[in-house]
């Protein structure tokens, strides 16, 4: 990647007289670290640009291709470094463009600033050009929004903006500014928020709570820890390991949680959910107590919630109070940071061996790799199965990359098999499922994480959805690592119509274009592999390149993803095949 | 789970945009909404939201908490009927002519405590406060001599029980 050599805030000398608003944001920015941002240029968002220009020092503006790539992009930034990500677009279409990434951010609590240009205040509601209500239309999918008309509010909101993006939940933000608030002067003076008088971030821990958490703990003969992304985002995972090998419980994970504990740790006992593992998913409804630790019960974790762990009790660690009884009703809620909770927590409980429970799990995970795991990870029919792709890039980066992935099949292979050593290496659309995702956000990844290995790995359907990106990719030269898993199809969708809907394959089998064409069109250097032998040799070199690479995998077009548990069914009707 | 009436308490700061963040929670749940009144609060620069909804307890419950979660929301409650003392307000516009022709409905007018808020040669509008039994039997009183018009405002409610909301403003900001 090419070098950028962004200078530290503190060479910022604080301006002698008024500045304009646009040169506010830009030193609003600097003043948080934000100083690689992720935009796209337009009319009402032109006056920041300008700063932006004479500020670059100071901030690395990435231009992106659309500004679906710019939030996407910033999205893979916050996701891998645990900081606040920033995109800009303009007003009307620019800002319309962030909102599926915005929305994305929401569900999976992505701290994101996003900043848009607006048309002059006086043109407010006249239709004028460019103009859309980008304050109404992101309201339902943002944490908090403004519409700064004054350039006397700029410092203030964007304070605000950023503390509200990172503090409690995580969230998405947009900001947005008329353009006479981006050419009005004022004195400018930054004050970072420390506070919002109507918002608390992280509610109280309430200490009977959670001596009824270790009493419960205490009585359990068979707990199961299910622990998400709340682990990751209240970093952590330090003491969510402490909090496993201190209790000796069993610990699954939701596709948002994958990462902050060792895939090869001996309690994780691997992931939850309509593909996740054959043994969390039927223990679930075995389980006598289940320790839901920042996570959200989500519909593909739970399935049918009538017939979701109705013999156990529950204790949910939530710092989001509208999560609590929200889905599952719990018999006890431990508030707060997960941070602070399981270290208080952990000295309250006592290491047990749980083995027959153990063996349970053992039993099942061989049941599960006699009939789906050797089959995708060693196949010896000809067609390349996409599980054996991830294996090859398990053994070339020793587990160390984050991965990034779109939605579908290869994402849930991808999360399957992936092997993780290291935090915040799942990088994935999780509640949203937006495909177009990965290409952005493993740029966005890469260059938040410039001495990691990033792996995208994307489906033929959704890296067509967001390939424009390509472009991005080879002006910055961020050295990120794409693989297309091709089988022509929209395999997710294509297995469902096998499934649940007599093989009527309804426009989801693709003519896809020669994806190695493309992206040498981009120069950059790519490569298509059928076979298996020619496959392990390719992932090898991909990862040894030092460059932005395309590894194009043709592999069988009509493989399913198992275990599944069909939409709407119990988490013990999971299906093998 | 059956469905009441529940009313929504909202204290929140007075920003443009808020009613929208509010609404919005409704709608993504597809429910309706009864009646809603915003105004101040007892609190300098603190706005109250007055929503009526009908729907069951877990769904208020859950719904309060969304509304809760907003940032510029302070508080939220849900209570009951019982738990509140509501009034609605509503507004009858009649012609002049029937209040001198029709003896009746002078007795209508006395009989249930409405004001005559102005009268003039064309039309006479009444106020009446009440619950909505009170200003609906009204409305159906005065229907057969012509309303002109009809309006009735949003449910406005205070609780029985204290709010607290001061000193929950002072909390956060410790």
């Amino acid at each position: 990647m090419k070098a950028v050599a962004v200078k530290n805030q503190q060479e910022l000398q604080a301006p002698s007289q008024p500045i304009i608003g646009a040169e506010a944001v830009v030193r609003c920015l600097v003043a948080e670290g934000a100083n690689l941002i992720y935009g796209y240029p337009g009319g009402a968002i032109m006056p920041v640009y300008d700063e932006l220009y004479k500020f670059q020092d100071y901030i690395h503006h990435v231009l992106v291709r659309h500004e679906q790539g710019a939030v996407h992009a910033a999205q893979g930034f916050a996701r891998v470094s645990g900081n606040v990500g920033v995109c800009m677009a303009t007003s009307g279409p620019g800002a319309t463009n962030l909102v599926t990434g915005i929305a994305d951010a929401m569900i999976d609590s992505t701290p994101l600033v996003c900043i848009t240009g607006q048309v002059p205040s006086h043109l407010l509601g006249s239709d004028a050009f460019q103009e859309t209500d980008i304050i109404g239309i992101s309201t339902p999918v943002t944490k908090w929004s403004y519409q700064v008309t004054r350039a006397e509010e700029i410092p203030e909101i964007l304070a605000k903006a950023f503390y509200i993006a990172k503090s409690g939940r995580p969230g998405p933000v947009l900001v947005d500014i008329t353009k006479d608030a981006q050419f009005a002067s004022f004195d400018y003076s930054y004050t970072p928020c420390q506070s919002v008088r109507s918002y608390k971030p992280i509610p109280k821990t309430n200490p009977e709570d959670l001596q009824a958490a270790a009493e419960l703990i205490g009585q359990a003969k068979k707990p199961l820890i299910v622990w998400g992304q709340g682990v990751i985002l209240g970093k952590a995972e330090a003491e969510f390991k402490a909090f496993v090998e201190k209790s000796g419980i069993p610990a699954a994970w939701t596709i948002l949680g994958a990462s902050a504990l060792a895939t090869d740790h001996p309690l994780n006992v691997g992931m939850v959910g309509m593909h996740g593992n054959y043994a969390p998913n039927l223990l679930t409804n075995e389980c006598d107590l289940l320790l839901a630790v920042g996570m959200r019960f989500d519909d593909r974790v739970t399935g049918d919630l009538n017939t979701y762990a109705k013999q156990a009790k529950i204790i949910h660690f939530e710092i989001d109070p509208a999560e609590v009884n929200k889905n599952v009703t719990v018999d006890v809620a431990v508030m707060g940071d997960v941070k602070h909770t399981l270290a208080a927590l952990t000295p309250l409980v006592e290491k047990q061996p749980y083995s027959d429970w153990l063996e349970q799990f053992s039993a099942l995970d061989k049941i599960e790799h006699d009939k789906v795991i050797d089959a995708e990870l060693n196949p010896t029919k000809p067609g390349l199965t996409m599980g054996e792709v991830i294996k090859a890039i398990n053994a070339s980066s020793g587990g160390d990359a984050a991965i990034v992935t779109d939605v579908g099949q290869h994402q849930m292979i991808a999360c399957r098999y992936a092997e993780f050593t290291t935090t915040k290496s799942n990088i994935t659309s999780g509640g949203l499922g937006t495909m177009g995702f990965a290409l952005p956000a493993a740029l966005g990844a890469k260059m938040g994480a410039p001495n990691r290995e990033v792996v995208a790995v994307i489906g033929d359907g959704g890296f067509q959805m967001n390939i424009q990106e390509l472009g991005t990719i080879f002006q910055t030269q961020a050295a990120v690592k794409i693989v297309i898993l091709n089988n022509d199809f929209l395999g997710m969708v294509r297995q469902w119509q096998q499934l649940f809907f007599d093989k009527r394959y309804a426009s989801t089998e693709m003519v896809n274009p020669d994806f190695v064409q493309i992206a040498k069109g981009y120069f950059i250097e790519a490569k298509r592999v059928d076979n298996r032998e020619d496959m392990q040799e390719a992932v090898a070199e991909m990862m040894r390149s030092d460059k932005p690479y395309l590894l194009e995998v043709c592999v069988e077009k009509e493989n399913n993803v198992f275990p599944m548990i069909p939409s709407g069914a119990s988490v013990s009707d999971i299906r093998l095949e | 789970m059956e469905q009441k009436t529940y009313t929504i308490s909202i204290y929140a700061e007075n920003n443009v945009g808020l009613l929208s963040r509010v609404s919005a929670i409704f709608l993504k749940r597809h429910i309706n909404i009864d009646s809603l009144n915003i105004s101040l609060s007892e609190i300098d620069k603190v706005s109250r939201f007055v929503i009526v909804v009908r729907v069951t307890e877990l769904q208020v419950q859950k719904i309060v908490k969304q509304i809760e979660k907003q940032i510029e929301v302070i508080k939220a409650f849900y209570h009951t009927d019982e738990e509140t003392i509501f009034q609605e307000s509503a507004l009858y516009k009649v012609s002049s002519k029937s209040l001198f022709e029709e003896r009746h409905i002078q007795n209508v007018i006395k009989k249930s405590h409405a004001n005559i808020v102005t009268v003039n040669p064309e039309f006479f509008v009444i106020e009446k406060t009440g619950f909505r039994e009170e200003t609906e039997q009204l409305y159906n009183d005065l229907a057969p001599f012509g309303l002109l018009q009809f309006v009735r405002s949003g449910r406005i409610s205070v609780t029985k029980s204290a709010m607290e909301i001061s000193r929950l403003l002072k909390e956060f900001s410790e």
